[in-house]
């Protein structure tokens, strides 16, 4: 059992470290974090960061980086202000013509690096500035809103309780314990699986201990729900996309291709994998997850800015790192751009409750994001001796 | 005379393999002295000895220069003691000029702050020497690879040099040029410099040198003085080893021809008018094992690729046919949908993902036949790695072991696995046993013969001649892009290869 958590270390490592940060604020903000509105906030307020940092993690996993999505994002949200708003154009058409926008440039992007090889640095630099200009092109320089309701009901909206709870959302509740039952049942059915395969299986204490600290977790999420709102509309939306993305980067050939073209791209040309190909779709998707983040944002935010979506490929690039990817290629999950997310997400607002400087809070995130890397590195190195010795066995 | 340079009992391991075994070679003062012998006989692993590549303690024996016993740490260390290696690949940065590249690392300075006045004066000096009419400030990348070499001369020639190590100096020129090089080293011997030359070209060594030292699988086979000698002597000499039975023998009897390939012809993919391929025309039957032999450089590995869906080179032509079927690959997908494979020759670059599993390096080139819908199903996918962990004797815990942990022989059988799962008809493998022990190449050659005792048909290149010889049911000779013999088994011998290969 000591070699399976040594072995694993890397994965636990990040987790750790989550609730260290978690813990720490906590305690800098005599509680406030996670009070139940406050995670709610929490919640709504950094989303974005969440869905920048998948697709940013399956661009980094090909060894490569997007510094354009935050113009991207800003550029989508001026353009469904432009129509929703200035012309009047039905919400639901907005939204798809923005996203549709978001994934073009994604493509223009794509383009150049997979097809006609520019380095991608120079390509999203030159797409950073190119949509941050069309951005103030569009909107003449103004800030476009309000937006009809039903367009902020994508960020701003909670899920009705239809149990009617009486100070407590009863709808919370329910959905929480449904996720946890269905968490378990699918754990117990992998295990199964697994054990009739002769293959991996983690130990049944460790197994049990992960079944407990996931359920609590969950447990916990099911009272600060409760305890506001409800569940926040957002959420629903991240978790249709946790689930999508992980399947795709763990389960489809997809996904495979993109780990062996971040691995090895001459061996993966010569495995028959299209190289370029999955080059530019991972572009493409990043796109249209910027549009996706830039739509939540200006939803939230209830218009469209020039300025919007500022910083939000930092803030991408530091969650998917922070979650574990190599700048190297290859490696990186969908799991650790969560919780890498979480930790831009938990930083961001508690310095805010804090009352620290926006100046000062970059300081932060950067300091962090070079620990977690360091981490990482460490980490990394015990669990590959780890296993060395293992194997030597 | 004195020896001005013994290298006594030198015996260098890397891991289990046994590269140099007790060689041992001695140079006298202002002679050219050549080392022939076979791929992966030792020459490039000697001469890095000799320069401190592999530094003192990486090895056994003794080298003694001048007298005293030399126990060279890096380059560095033999450079001051005017021993200058220059490798087979050039180490010129394209982007530097001429002069920036002769004085790179001993730059003509005072203070940090670089003289250029001294520093073009003294290539100009230099160039004049190797006799290279170049203006000092041209950019290396703007100059011939025939130029580039004396330029490395130069470089070579800046530093003090007293014992000058060429590796294959001639094997990217042109006759012209070789012959100018060939002249030079004859210059610089008038001067006194010891000169140590590895070659394949039988004539330049011939043509030049005093003394021949031949190596023969990490051994030294004999040394000899340049008179009253042939070429068949020494390519006895290179070869002439006792053939054991290390090939199983394989009873198949090659059926229909499967494929065939018809006037072939490729040109490099970054210089466009450069031919690399030479319209080639070869055919390979059902259950037939066929040889492609010649030295490195013959253009064997980019006429394989090429084949392999266009993997190499552009402006293709010619016609790949089938069984029957008259292909157009456009893409390597297409060619693996086709039934053709291609292993290659660099298993860490190329082959593996070295971070990856055993299990999924497996299965990388036919995800396709694991999955439900679009889903891979990891259980399966396990399955059959498991399976080929057994058939193949992968020697790993499980097969959820990362490449690069493994060995090399059991790499290779993990990157063979990933083409046996495809169920290719054509396999064409280059340099399968490159690199690895004498008991996995075993293991790999009785693979060969299964893959053809089921009716397929294996291309196999290498450049170790007892290799294909022992493998192949027929040879084909590659030379300079070209076909320019093909032999039955029972006429090819070692000679008659290599005989092939040097007429043309």
């Amino acid at each position: 059992m000591q070699g399976y958590i040594k072995e694993n270390m890397r994965q636990y490592g990040l987790v750790i470290a989550l609730v260290v940060i978690a813990v720490f604020f906590q305690i800098l903000t005599d509680g406030v974090t996670f009070q139940p509105r406050n995670v709610s906030i929490l919640i709504l307020q950094n989303s974005h960061i969440l869905i920048l940092a998948m697709g940013m993690t399956l661009v980094i996993v090909t060894g490569r980086i997007d510094l354009s999505v935050g113009s991207v994002a800003a550029f989508a949200g001026a353009v469904a202000g432009v129509l929703i708003v200035r012309m009047g154009v039905p919400v639901w058409l907005g939204i798809i013509a923005a996203l549709a926008i978001g994934a073009l440039a994604g493509a223009w992007h794509g383009f150049w690096i997979a097809y006609r090889g520019v380095p991608f640095f120079v390509v999203t630099l030159a797409g950073m500035m190119i949509f941050r200009g069309l951005t103030m092109l569009i909107l003449d320089g103004l800030f476009v809103g309000p937006f009809p309701a039903s367009f902020q009901m994508m960020s701003m909206g909670f899920i009705p309780d239809i149990f009617g709870g009486d100070g407590f959302n009863l709808m919370a509740v329910a959905v929480c314990a449904a996720l946890a039952l269905l968490f378990v049942i699918m754990e117990f059915r992998k295990r199964n699986i697994s054990q009739k395969y002769g293959v991996g299986a983690e130990p049944i204490l460790i197994f049990i201990l992960k079944l407990v600290v996931i359920v609590g977790v969950i447990g916990l999420f099911a009272y600060w729900f409760g305890a506001s709102d409800g569940i926040p509309n957002v959420l629903v939306v991240l978790g249709v996309m946790v689930v999508v993305y992980s399947y795709m980067a763990n389960k489809t050939i997809l996904g495979r291709h993109i780990y062996a073209t971040g691995g090895n791209p001459k061996t993966a040309e010569l495995s028959g994998i299209k190289v370029k190909r999955v080059v530019f779709w991972v572009y493409v998707n990043m796109g249209l997850l910027a549009a996706l983040a830039g739509l939540m944002s200006t939803a939230r935010l209830n218009s469209a800015m020039p300025r919007a979506g500022t910083g939000f490929e930092l803030e991408a690039i530091a969650a998917a790192f922070i979650g574990g990817a190599s700048p190297y290629g290859g490696v990186g999950k969908v799991s650790g751009a969560i919780i890498g997310a979480m930790v831009v997400g938990i930083i961001n607002n508690g310095l805010s409750i804090m009352g620290v400087s926006v100046e000062m809070r970059q300081v932060i995130t950067g300091v962090v994001l070079l620990a977690a890397v360091i981490f990482a590195a460490f980490t990394k190195n015990r669990a590959t001796k780890a296993k060395a010795s293992l194997e030597t066995d | 005379m004195d020896a001005l340079l013994e290298m006594k009992s030198i015996t260098k391991r890397f891991d289990s393999v046994l590269a140099l075994d007790d060689v041992s070679m001695t140079a006298t003062e202002g002679e050219i002295h050549a080392i022939v012998g076979e791929n992966g006989a030792g020459k490039s692993t000697l001469m890095k000895i000799l320069s401190g590549v592999y530094a003192y303690g990486d090895y056994e024996g003794d080298i003694f220069y001048k007298g005293e016993q030399c126990r060279f740490k890096n380059i560095r260390e033999s450079e001051k003691q005017g021993i200058v290696i220059i490798h087979q690949e050039l180490a010129l940065i394209p982007y530097l000029s001429i002069s920036e590249n002769i004085f790179l690392g001993n730059e003509q300075a005072k203070k940090g702050v670089i003289n250029w006045h001294v520093t073009h004066q003294k290539t100009k000096e230099l160039l004049d020497k190797v006799g290279l009419r170049e203006d000092p400030h041209a950019l290396v990348s703007s100059i011939g690879v025939g130029k580039q070499q004396l330029v490395e001369i130069a470089k070579a020639l800046s530093k003090r040099v007293e014992v000058l190590v060429l590796d294959e100096p001639t094997a990217a020129l042109n006759d012209i040029e070789s012959e100018n090089l060939l002249n030079l080293l004859l210059e610089l011997k008038k001067e006194g410099i010891t000169c140590i030359l590895i070659s394949h070209k039988l004539n330049e060594v011939l043509k030049i040198s005093d003394q021949i030292t031949i190596l023969r699988d990490g051994k030294t086979v004999e040394t000899f003085p340049n008179e009253d000698v042939d070429e068949n002597r020494i390519i006895r000499g290179m070869v002439g080893r006792d053939i054991l039975d290390r090939f199983p023998a394989r009873d198949v009897t090659p059926g229909d021809v499967m494929l065939e390939v018809q006037d072939w012809n490729v040109f490099h993919p970054e210089i466009a008018d450069r031919k690399i391929i030479d319209n080639i025309s070869i055919h390979a039957r059902r259950g037939e094992v066929v040889g492609i032999a010649g030295l490195v450089g013959a253009g064997r590995t980019e006429f394989a690729m090429s084949l392999f869906g266009g993997a190499y080179g552009t402006k293709i032509s010619g016609t790949i046919i089938k069984d029957g079927e008259t292909l157009s690959l456009k893409s390597i997908s297409q060619a693996i949908d086709k039934g053709i494979a291609y292993l290659t020759e660099d298993r860490k670059q190329y082959g593996l993902i070295l971070d990856e599993t055993i299990c999924r390096n497996i299965s990388l080139a036919t995800l396709k036949s694991v999955c439900q819908n679009l889903t891979v199903d990891e259980f399966k996918e396990k399955r059959v790695a498991e399976d080929f962990r057994g058939k193949v004797d992968i020697r790993a815990k499980d097969v959820l072991q990362h490449a690069k942990n493994l060995s090399g022989g059991n790499q290779q059988k993990v990157v063979l696995s990933k083409w046996l799962f495809a169920d290719p008809d054509v396999l064409i493998l280059d340099e399968p046993t490159r690199g690895i022990d004498v008991g996995a190449k075993y293991e790999i050659y009785q693979i060969i013969n299964e893959l053809a005792r089921q009716g397929k048909c294996v291309i196999v290149i290498s450049s170790e001649l007892p290799e294909v010889i022992g493998l192949s049911d027929r040879v084909y000779i590659m030379n300079e892009g070209r076909i320019v013999g093909e032999l039955s088994k029972e006429e090819a011998t070692q000679e008659a290869i290599m005989e092939r290969i040097m007429e043309h």
